[in-house]
């Protein structure tokens, strides 16, 4: 289902356990990272890679904000929304962002290129505002650094 | 107590590929842990970290040589040692510092904690966020296997050890230590009752201790320079240097390393070069969200280390120090603080679960113009009925700004029930 290099990854992280069950995590962002996201099939062959029942595969999805358990676009942007962020120029970044892209938080734009998400402190709070874009941060934000970033995806 | 600017976990950040094991190998890094297992017991490390008077850097400020120390001297099980580096609490950014800027100084800590509590394995659990923190943690972990200062029988020593990092997945409650063991174990992470503490019964039913990234950093420190040498760093009761994190409105926010005892108010007005734009202060939120709020006049008295924010009623938690000026709606910071924390709970227990939206929603109705007197007090009562019936502190520690915000600013949530419109007035 996966090319040998994935599978062997996720050979690599099990193999750092007592017991195969404690890969969840690390196994499902190998996929994760190969898939786009985690499709109900991925996790199936996840809980089969490890021993588990799927529905202990999917608890742990549908838990964490940071497994996609639905698509993403084709880049995924999180902006910290959480109090230093929120009061140093977040609240102008994310009324950019919605009306740049023309989604609200959770959506994904109509050519499938960005989603956007909210995220909570990023730990980036003597730098606000912060984001995430395809799991990078990116710090002390302004919209026209923003723009640049998105532009550089494109 | 003398109080100064120190340079300890940050001497080499600024030293460029401060990352890399061979300017760390330099600065004479890795030594002390090389001497530590071939020269020392195990317990005698234990005694030197007690003696230190190393607290926890997480929030819980625990004695970290009393922690070690209640690991079984005799069992048959495996013991592990777990690196809390789930950083998330608002207001705090210390760790990722340390894992982006020094991960071999973490390292070497991971190496002489695991000596001390005879385990074998250690996982370094950072949030995925971090992706540069993973990528410098991880690479320093190679670079340390492939020097054999990990591994099997380091050095000669007889002392085996491997260490490997795991992988979070964007969850607060992940930073609560059993919640990260049950997240390591690949459960869905909700936190554990104590007793049996980690010590006792952590990881797969071992013993485990878990400890946070900065707390590990200083263990090379103290073990190289001694005890004493830690102990009478900053306040005698509650010694060591920290890496305070100012953020908010503040001319120049960011980390400063200090050791403790220092003046909050010199803090702002010092290296934070005072607040934003000559505004006045409003209000200080100084150990992380979940500690209560401080006034003007509370942080003018106040020293940064436990006693002196204990005696405020407060908590230093950890060191994310959130300044808030004079034009801050402090309803409005109350509301997003408390969205936090509704968003973050796990929903295992109910009162946290369904309380911490509830709160939301009262606080969203204020925001709206739609806030009534009774809901000050039902916020109040809410909070009573929430702190304190839990597994975890998560809740306990979402009430501690609420009501401290709901007690000390209660006269901007009434001006926004003097400024309703009432209904059918045009």
């Amino acid at each position: 289902m996966f090319p040998d290099e994935v599978v062997q990854r996720c050979e690599t992280i099990r193999g750092h356990y007592p017991t195969p069950k404690a890969a969840m995590v690390p196994v499902l962002q190998v996929v994760q990272g190969h898939k786009g996201w985690l499709d109900p099939e991925s996790q199936v062959w996840v809980a089969d890679f490890l021993g588990v029942t799927p529905m202990e595969v999917h608890e742990v999805v549908t838990f964490y904000p940071m497994l996609y358990a639905t698509p993403m676009g084709k880049h995924v942007i999180h902006v910290c929304r959480t109090l230093s962020c929120d009061f140093c120029g977040a609240k102008e970044l994310w009324a950019h962002l919605t009306g740049k892209l023309g989604v609200q938080r959770n959506g994904t734009t109509a050519d499938g290129r960005f989603t956007l998400r909210a995220a909570e402190c990023l730990a980036s709070c003597g730098t606000a505002p912060a984001m995430l874009l395809d799991g990078e941060r990116h710090e002390d934000l302004d919209l026209a650094k923003v723009d640049e970033l998105l532009g550089a995806v494109s | 107590m003398t109080l100064k600017h120190s340079k300890v976990l940050s001497a080499r950040f600024d030293k460029e590929n401060s990352q890399a094991l061979a300017g760390y190998r330099e600065d004479g890094g890795y030594e002390t842990f090389l001497s530590v297992i071939k020269q020392k017991q195990p317990d005698e490390v234990i005694d030197i970290v007690k003696r230190s008077g190393l607290h926890g850097r997480g929030g819980a400020g625990f004695s970290t040589g009393t922690k070690w120390s209640f690991v079984p001297k005799q069992t048959d099980k495996p013991i592990y040692l777990c690196v809390n580096g789930d950083e998330s609490e608002p207001g705090t950014f210390k760790d990722r510092q340390v894992l982006e800027f020094d991960p071999h100084q973490l390292l070497e800590g991971v190496g002489i904690t695991c000596f001390a509590v005879r385990a074998k394995v250690c996982y370094v659990y950072l949030r995925v966020e971090f992706a540069k923190g993973i990528r410098a943690v991880q690479h320093a972990i190679d670079e340390a296997y492939a020097a054999g200062l990990f591994g099997q029988d380091i050095d000669g020593s007889g002392f085996s050890l491997d260490v490997h990092l795991h992988t979070g997945a964007g969850a607060y409650i992940c930073g609560e230590e059993t919640s990260l063991l049950n997240s390591i174990e690949g459960a869905r992470p909700y936190p554990r009752n104590k007793p049996p503490f980690p010590a006792v019964e952590g990881l797969w039913g071992c013993p485990t201790v878990i400890n946070n990234v900065e707390t590990i950093a200083n263990v090379p420190h103290i073990l190289k320079h001694g005890a004493e040498w830690h102990a009478g760093l900053g306040h005698p009761e509650d010694p060591g240097s920290r890496l305070w994190c100012v953020s908010g409105h503040v001319a120049k926010p960011g980390w400063f390393e200090l050791e403790t005892g220092y003046p909050l108010q010199e803090l702002i007005d010092g290296p934070c070069g005072g607040i934003r734009g000559g505004k006045q202060l409003k209000a200080i939120i100084p150990g992380g969200s979940s500690s209560k709020v401080l006034l003007p006049d509370e942080v003018r008295k106040v020293t940064m280390d436990t006693p002196g924010i204990r005696a405020l009623g407060s908590s230093l938690g950890s060191a994310g120090i959130i300044v808030l000026d004079e034009d801050t709606d402090m309803v409005d910071a109350c509301l997003n603080l408390m969205k936090f924390y509704a968003h973050e709970s796990c929903g295992q227990c109910t009162p946290c679960r369904e309380g911490t939206p509830w709160i939301v929603k009262i606080l969203q109705r204020f925001m709206d113009g739609e806030g009534k007197a009774s809901d000050l007090d039902l916020l109040l009562d809410l909070a009573e009925n929430i702190e304190g019936r839990t597994v975890c502190a998560l809740a306990d520690g979402a009430m501690w700004p609420l009501t401290s915000i709901v007690i000390k600013f209660r006269h901007e949530f009434e001006a926004k029930i003097a400024a309703n419109q009432p209904v059918g007035v045009a």
